[in-house]
């Protein structure tokens, strides 16, 4: 039997050398860092949630109806009636959340130890490519259930697109496919969310690992493994990523599937954090719910679009125009990909730092996490202040908050050149550290 | 002989053209499919006129209407409320409407053609959600000095009741005034003017 595997193995093989040739690189003699940490696990974590995310997609595809008379009722049938068809959902929309849960962790990885830096700009470029592709796919499968919350949330976002000076109105009227949010544009965004954009992301997965392959990965002492090579030419600070990492990782996968599990179980709404309360109620074109809030993973850029005010030239007779907000979200988010260049700092990881680099990024979680939060509750939730002066626009407190941290996210991108040049570093050590 | 010389000019140049016809041909292609995503035909035609009726709506009532697929309110303003506009004008980006639309007829101190009756399309200028009204008595929840008007919900725009926007508002403009005309003395029409029917 033995012999006979073997023997079938030999004919695949003398017929197809490359899958044997590409085990090799990218698994059983690809030298990962031994000194991985926690913060190693978001990456594979990644990859399992966007298996997570097709397996349920596929089967959900099969029961719902992409039809602006039809889709609420299909998702409302596939909870109730569909057998599994509720667990298939919940799968699905926890998985979303997670996505994004896995993805921030995995990018802050990156910021702690320098992921992103020479010789890793393109591994990051990709990996920034995938999140705004994230962005996109999340975007377009929330209209899909056809609830009040994807209805008022794919109108505010496409006009997002509308304050674009020029092309703007012509750019959203395109997106829409329709005057307003319609049949039409749920039809083209279930395309979109089912087959385009999926697509894209493989693709860009495929370029983000193969360019990590081949430079070699990052580690939390931002030590470069090549460097020190053994006598038999492999990285003496090298192991093989299989079956060292593969098991090391399969212990991530099972803890982070307990904890999903949990999620979807028990909690799968999470307090309307993953799926709003209005977006039980049908979608309804005449009347906007009274508090809405897009989902947490998209609250801190929603924040700051709110924080900018709308800015006019009077005298040039240009009108008041909500772009500049828009821009700024933009900018938010768009300024990741710079990151490996505004980055002067002659260490990589967050152990050799000094104290401004650690400073800033703390004060940066800080801003994000403020700016999330606000972007789900309405611009009152922290009252309004009590005196009236002259520079104060709007007297709601939480508004000037979001400008404040607004002002401190972009003052970590734009000052990073700066500071870290100037921050005062520790020696790298010539091995990476590992004690065990 | 360097390699530069050694190459055939006339087949780069062919090369080339045909790399710049397939170009063309690659962008030829995508037109249709970058057209196909434009509304349609059907969409287009939709948008018929909506007829409004007034001879039962009282002061303070509000009546939201379908019209190309957004809603228009149709409301009546008291003396009150009508002397309210001019005590928000100090608070307003746009109180003359100089860069906010609105038909000819309704471009004046009350944005309507005639000052009781308010006609507005009721999508935020801002991102274009459905404001939702505020009476007078919202003060609580409003602020002390709110005279009534209109709240967003999406990102906190507010605006008069004559649906002018206050400062520090995200929404750049006051609400639209879509087209209308009195068909008679207890009905409007949303959509048709005498402006449009001349055109």
């Amino acid at each position: 039997m033995a012999s006979r595997l073997q023997a079938l193995w030999g004919w695949f093989d003398s017929r197809m050398p490359s899958a044997a040739e590409q085990w090799k690189i990218h698994a059983s003699e690809y030298y990962a860092p031994k000194n991985f940490n926690f913060w190693y696990y978001f990456g594979s974590l990644a990859g399992l949630v966007l298996i997570i995310q097709i397996v349920s997609g596929i089967f959900l595809t099969m029961n719902y109806k992409p039809d602006a008379s039809l889709a609420f009722g299909s998702v409302e049938y596939i909870m109730r009636d569909v057998s599994f068809g509720w667990l298939l959902r919940y799968v699905h929309s926890t998985g979303a959340s997670a996505f994004f849960v896995v993805v921030y962790l995995h990018m802050f990885r990156a910021l702690l130890y320098g992921s992103h830096r020479a010789p890793r700009e393109l591994v990051w470029i990709f990996g920034v490519l995938i999140y705004l592709t994230l962005m996109g796919e999340a975007f377009f499968g929330y209209l899909l259930p056809w609830g009040q919350m994807s209805y008022w949330g794919a109108q505010v976002i496409v006009n997002l697109f509308g304050t674009i000076p020029f092309i703007g109105p012509d750019l959203a009227l395109w997106i829409r496919g329709d005057y307003v949010v319609s049949d039409v544009t749920l039809n083209r965004f279930f395309a979109l969310h089912v087959i385009a954009f999926p697509l894209v992301l493989l693709g860009l997965i495929a370029a983000h690992i193969l360019a990590l392959h081949d430079v070699g990965s990052n580690n939390p002492d931002g030590v470069d493994i090549k460097k020190t090579k053994g006598a038999d030419g492999k990285p003496l600070d090298g192991i093989p990523f299989h079956p060292y990492y593969t098991v090391k990782d399969l212990v991530g996968a099972v803890v982070f599937l307990a904890i999903f599990c949990v999620v979807m179980f028990f909690v799968p709404e999470m307090g309307g954090y993953f799926l709003e309360a209005n977006n039980f109620i049908p979608a309804d074109a005449l009347k906007t719910p009274q508090h809405i809030a897009p989902v947490w993973y998209f609250t801190p850029y929603y924040s700051i679009l709110r924080a900018v005010p709308p800015i006019g030239i009077d005298l040039l007779g240009i009108a008041p125009t909500q772009f500049p907000g828009v821009l700024a979200m933009g900018v938010g988010v768009l300024i990741f990909f710079f990151l490996p260049w505004l980055d002067r700092s002659p260490v990589k990881s967050i152990r050799y730092r000094g104290r401004l680099y650690k400073s800033w990024l703390a004060a940066f979680v800080v801003v994000f996490v403020i700016l999330g939060y606000l972007g789900v509750n309405p611009t009152t939730v922290w009252g309004q202040f009590k005196f009236n002066a002259f520079f104060l626009d709007t007297k709601d407190i939480a508004t000037w908050v979001a400008r404040l941290c607004t002002i401190v996210y972009f003052l970590f991108f734009f000052l990073m050149p700066w500071y870290t040049a100037r921050d005062k570093v520790k020696p790298v050590p010539e091995r990476v550290t590992y004690h065990h | 002989m360097n390699d530069r010389e050694k190459v055939d000019k006339t087949r780069r140049t062919l090369v080339v053209a045909t790399g710049v016809a397939g170009g063309v041909a690659t962008v030829a292609t995508a037109a249709p499919f970058v057209a196909s995503m434009w509304p349609s035909e059907r969409a287009k035609a939709a948008g018929a006129p909506v007829e409004a009726e007034i001879a039962t709506l009282q002061p303070g009532e509000l009546r939201v209407y379908e019209w190309r697929g957004k809603p228009v309110w149709v409301f009546r303003r008291s003396k009150e409320m009508l002397e309210s506009l001019k005590a928000v004008e100090p608070f307003l980006t746009d109180p003359e409407s100089k860069y906010s639309e609105q038909p000819k007829y309704a471009k004046n101190e009350n944005r309507s053609e005639k000052p009781d009756v308010m006609v507005l399309i009721g999508v935020c200028t801002h991102l274009g959600c459905s404001p939702q009204m505020k009476p007078a008595e919202d003060k609580a929840e409003m602020g002390a000095d709110w005279v009534g008007g209109f709240y967003c919900p999406c990102h906190g725009s507010k605006f008069d009741l004559a649906g002018r926007v206050f400062r520090g508002s995200p929404a750049p403009k006051n609400l639209e005034v879509p087209p209308y005309e009195f068909s008679s003395d207890v009905a409007l029409m949303i959509g048709e003017d005498k402006e449009k029917k001349g055109a």
